[in-house]
């Protein structure tokens, strides 16, 4: 424990935080991509630590399985990710990092005033699958379809704008075919 | 029968008399040491025989030896093969990303073998029991889709890439089959955690088991679970990623000697995880087929298990051509996604229609109906029979 | 129905599986080098040189002509001509290689030297297990690795050997034929010569008063 830490999270924390840096400052944007991979991995390691099972392995599978899939497709598809010909730091990066700040501040100001007052007792994980699962069915449950219509209209939206235009050509190939 | 015991539970009391040799606060660490040191000395092993197993087999599908001058019927070939894998020339092209290129088939078996930590090899005998063990599988597995990507992308090879491109497009496609085939199981069992699993199929009905795969709808998930299992891996007839006549060697192809290597490890490293996985929801984890049979170790029937599972593995891709990108992808989403969902309307009426002769009717009427339309209706569509091309008569 | 051809297809590949083990004569390999298939007739690999007889120097068909050096398209024949003569299978003094080398690392087996060669010398070889550890000195064959036996010729190429030996045969026996009608043709001559020398001793007596 070193000053009321423990060194575990210590070594996760300074990986994700690392991990985020890397994504932020590296220059070929694959390397970003996967440095925001590594950051996730931290992320799901400190839900771990948490003793937020589920939570932890649905970030795995959900953000590195899945987001950062389509946020390499996404690069390769449209950038060809080669080595950017100029810097990426603009001129006003002193505004940035001034509303870096105040937004850092203004989360931390929020955490600490939601800390309970004694330390919490480490005990088995009160948020089991089943307990998470009943919560969704019961009180949750206008959440979970919501978000279920939205993964569902962008599904669809992905497939109409990816379907190729050309349906009276095909039947002329079709017709053509055929004599 | 204390001696069957004994034995079942032999590598446990193994690793538990190694630790006892150490002071009390260091025990958990060095047993979980000993339990990792035999899952890296045991799953490469099985993937030594494995690589011999499948030449020589494929070799008599197709009425020819295999191998047979290394050691006696060939036994010693893997020796030979990692011999030469290991002396070759590390090859990095000037314009690869070397780091990344460094990184991808080291990523790929450390996510393989942490899919093998939640895997109950025998009564007792698994590494983490983890309360969200399935979870944690199907979450590295997701992992290993990002290594095959990297390895595609930093050998800056147009035939890599597209390999790459292709490859992790079936396996997120076929992922979601697998993971709503292995839901069910989830549904009936009522847990996540492997091990409770398969202690749920550990009771025995007169003689017979009862292990999912005896009930219709645990039957279609098996079915849908091996073929997408199949997917996931790269493995025929969905290895158009690999297929040496198609790409190369699509992903591989710009990495030779020990990372090759480490890459074909990987892969059939991660065929045995999903195959253990799909008998540890299906077909009874440890558990033996007869109930007259359980004096025989536990270990023992999950790796005879395991073994029938890789001998059909490698029966397939002797048999089956190679599917097409664009057939894959229909299979997936088409044919699969449907019936692993109606998959789950079965298990649930299942559950809830209580013990009976009703409930195995109508889950198999709407299993095999479901089946066959859907297998008409997607036939209808394809063109098959003599092709008349455009210009050529 | 869906997935019918597959288990068809599953079945035939069973039944091959277990088939290799029962029947051997499903097998197609063969486990060379412990079992080899015969090579047929018209195998040629490298040239070689013919010798009639036991004596590789004195049956040697070989004189030297050279044809077959300037033929060569790849030029991997290097000759020396001898500077004495020796008797050939006639009989006739004939000149013998002192140095006959072939680059069979060079050789591509055209057999345009055995096309051109007057004398049967030189044949296809059907020997294809040359490799050496030695890239340049031995792969390059001197006199005595090629000269073989005509015996030898007969079994790697029967009917050629066999059609060959009937031309030289023939050739032979006319030669011989030749030379006893030659010969008969000299005795005859020399009969002739001894019975015109025996009158014109008397004749002489007679003619000068006439």
């Amino acid at each position: 424990m070193i000053g009321g830490l423990s060194i575990v999270f210590l070594m996760t924390a300074l990986l994700t935080v690392a991990g985020t840096l890397a994504a932020a400052l590296l220059r070929n944007l694959v390397h970003c991509a996967l440095s925001l991979t590594v950051t996730f991995a931290g992320l799901a390691l400190l839900y771990l630590q948490l003793d937020a099972q589920f939570a932890g392995f649905a970030q795995i599978l959900v953000y590195i399985g899945a987001v950062a899939i389509l946020v390499v497709f996404a690069i390769l598809l449209t950038r060809g990710a080669g080595i950017p010909e100029y810097r990426s730091y603009g001129s006003n990066w002193f505004a940035g990092l001034a509303i870096a700040a105040a937004v850092f501040a203004l989360l931390t100001w929020a955490v600490m005033k939601s800390f309970p007052a004694t330390a919490a007792v480490a005990s088995s994980p009160a948020a089991t699958v089943q307990s998470i699962g009943a919560a969704l069915m019961s009180t949750y449950v206008l959440p979970l379809e919501i978000v279920a219509i939205l993964l569902t209209v962008a599904l669809i939206g992905a497939v109409i704008v990816a379907m190729p235009e050309a349906k009276v050509s095909n039947s002329l190939t079709e017709k053509a075919g055929e004599r | 029968m204390s001696f069957f015991s004994d034995l079942d539970q032999v590598f446990v009391l193994l690793q538990h008399w190694i630790a006892g040799l150490f002071p009390v606060w260091l025990q958990p660490v060095v047993a979980t040491i000993l339990g990792v040191i035999a899952i890296v000395a045991a799953f490469p092993g099985i993937f030594a025989v494995t690589t011999v197993l499948e030449r020589k087999g494929l070799g008599r599908i197709q009425n020819r030896l295999g191998p047979n001058r290394v050691g006696p019927l060939g036994i010693l070939q893997p020796v030979a093969d990692g011999i030469k894998s290991l002396t070759k020339e590390d090859i990095v092209p000037l314009s690869a990303d070397a780091v990344v290129h460094f990184l991808a088939p080291v990523v790929l078996v450390v996510a393989v073998f942490l899919g093998f930590a939640v895997l109950p090899i025998g009564r007792n005998m698994v590494l983490a029991d983890l309360d969200g063990g399935l979870l944690f599988f199907f979450a590295i597995g997701a992992s290993t889709e990002l290594s095959i990507f990297m390895a595609g992308w930093s050998s800056r090879n147009k035939y890599s890439l597209l390999g790459a491109m292709r490859a992790v497009a079936q396996m997120i496609s076929y992922e979601v089959p697998l993971l709503l085939s292995s839901v069910v199981v989830v549904m009936i069992t009522g847990s996540l955690s492997t091990v409770k699993i398969v202690e749920a199929q550990g009771g025995f009905t007169g003689v017979l088991p009862h292990w999912y795969v005896f009930t219709p709808w645990g039957f279609a998930g098996f079915a849908l679970f091996t073929v997408a299992a199949l997917a996931e891996t790269n493995r025929s007839p969905f290895d158009l990623p690999e297929g040496e006549s198609e790409l190369v060697a699509g992903y591989f192809t710009e990495y030779s000697g020990f990372k090759f290597a480490l890459f074909f490890l990987g892969e059939y490293l991660g065929m045995f995880s999903i195959a253990g996985f799909a008998i540890t929801l299906f077909l009874g984890g440890w558990g033996a087929p007869f109930s007259f049979l359980g004096f025989v170790p536990s270990w023992a029937w999950f790796f005879l298990k395991l073994l029938g599972a890789i001998a059909f593995f490698i029966w397939l891709r002797g048999t089956l051509p190679r599917l097409r990108q664009d057939q894959l992808m229909n299979f997936a989403w088409k044919f699969m996604l449907p019936m692993a969902l109606l998959n789950l309307l079965v298990a649930g009426a299942w559950r809830f229609m209580g013990e009976g002769w009703l409930r195995w009717v109508i889950a198999i009427v709407i299993l095999i109906g479901a089946y066959v339309l859907l297998g008409r209706t997607l036939m209808r569509k394809q063109k098959l029979g003599a092709r008349s091309y455009r210009y050529a008569d | 129905m869906l997935g019918e051809g597959m288990l068809k297809g599953l079945a035939e590949t069973a039944k091959n599986f277990a088939g290799s083990f029962v029947s051997k004569e499903r097998m197609t390999t063969v486990e060379y080098p412990e079992e080899r298939i015969a090579p047929i007739e018209n195998t040629r690999d490298f040239p070689f040189l013919i010798y009639d007889g036991s004596d590789p120097m004195a049956g040697l068909r070989c004189v030297a002509c050279q044809i077959c050096e300037k033929e060569c398209p790849p030029k991997c024949i290097y000759i020396t001509k001898s500077a004495d003569k020796k008797p050939d299978y006639v009989g006739k003094p004939q000149f013998y290689p002192t140095r006959f080398d072939i680059d069979i690392s060079v050789c591509m087996s055209c057999q345009i030297c055995v096309e051109v060669c007057p004398f049967e010398a030189i044949k296809m070889d059907a020997e294809f297990e040359l490799s050496t550890t030695d890239r340049f000195g031995g792969l390059l064959l001197d006199r005595d690795q090629l000269s073989k036996s005509n015996e030898y010729y007969k079994t790697i190429h029967p009917t050629e050997a066999a059609e060959v030996d009937e031309r030289l045969a023939e050739e032979k026996a006319k030669t011989e034929a030749k030379a006893k009608a030659a010969a008969v043709a000299a005795a005859a001559k020399a009969a002739a010569a001894a019975a015109a020398l025996a009158p014109a001793r008397e004749v002489p007596a007679k003619e000068p008063g006439a």
